[in-house]
């Protein structure tokens, strides 16, 4: 009786499997999209480019400001060494 | 000039206006390929020729590999979650973006905090990060990926070519302005540097 009903089961199978609604195959075009849906461009594009002007201000900004500390520090060091003009004159 | 030049340019049949994105996004991801092989080349004369202004040069490529990296890495999810429906896919092309733009943040953490010796260490890790360009690059072509593959720009219509190429030579001079300033800085950092040796010497 088991083998008699896997059997049935087994040949039924793809008629079942047949019967089922098909997805379709392509895409279908609609005339409205969904305002839910819709995603505007224009807040991305003005993230997009916006992000790139701010963070390239503030890093040549960064730059400028390290490069003028290390050269601020840079020609004090230089007048350090650098023995003072008529100093050995002077001291005689 | 580039808002004009831009705002001039058609939009994409299926993308629309949001495909203008791209004219900022890939000069930016073409330099953070070209600041990471830069950085590497600049280690290996480093490393292997013992050229100490290479080093300068190649935390001043790093900086801008990061820099230019998040650039990609910023505009590329704005421009996917009007062009796919996401902001970020795990595949090939972004993944290993993502993964080179980590190696070189790792690099300049370890030149921050590594203490003596990180010099080498980091020439080391840049060399390595190097070969991942080739990765990224070709990523496009030979894995099945939704992000656009490296054909698209020599078939860009002229109208949407002119502006790209107007945005990437822009980029370029941006790119070695800042390579020059960034490695400025260092050179004369080594040199307040070997000052201060010299005087305690």
């Amino acid at each position: 009786m088991r083998i008699v009903l896997l059997c049935a089961c087994l040949l039924l199978a793809p008629v079942i499997a047949a019967a089922q609604p098909q997805p379709p195959k392509d895409f279908v075009a609609v005339d409205e999209t969904l305002p839910g849906e819709q995603i505007p461009a224009l807040p991305l594009i003005a993230g997009a480019y916006g992000f790139i002007w701010v963070v390239l201000l503030g890093y040549v900004w960064s730059i400028g400001r390290r490069l003028r500390t290390v050269e601020a520090e840079l020609a004090e060091l230089e007048a350090r060494r650098r023995p003072p003009v008529g100093g050995a004159a002077g001291g005689r | 000039m580039a808002p004009w030049i831009i705002d001039a340019a058609p939009n994409e049949a299926t993308m629309g206006l949001v495909y203008k994105i791209y004219f900022f996004h890939m000069p930016s991801a073409w330099m953070f390929l070209v600041a990471a092989l830069a950085a590497g080349v600049a280690s290996m004369r480093f490393l292997f020729f013992k050229k100490a202004t290479a080093d300068g040069w190649a935390l001043a490529a790093a900086e801008l590999t990061v820099l230019f990296g998040a650039f990609t890495l910023v505009t590329g999810p704005l421009w996917a979650r009007k062009a796919w429906g996401v902001w970020w896919q795990w595949d090939p092309r972004l993944t290993s973006s993502l993964v080179l733009f980590l190696m070189y943040v790792a690099y300049l953490l370890l030149r921050r905090y590594g203490g003596p010796g990180s010099d080498k260490l980091a020439a080391g890790m840049a060399i390595f990060s190097m070969f991942n360009v080739i990765f990224v690059y070709v990523s496009v072509n030979y894995w099945r990926t939704i992000h656009p593959p490296t054909s698209v720009v020599p078939t860009l219509p002229v109208e949407m070519g002119i502006p790209l190429w107007y945005c990437v030579i822009a980029f370029t001079l941006l790119f070695i302005v800042l390579l020059k300033m960034r490695a400025r800085l260092e050179h004369q950092r080594a040199r307040v540097e070997a000052l201060y040796l010299a005087e305690e010497s």
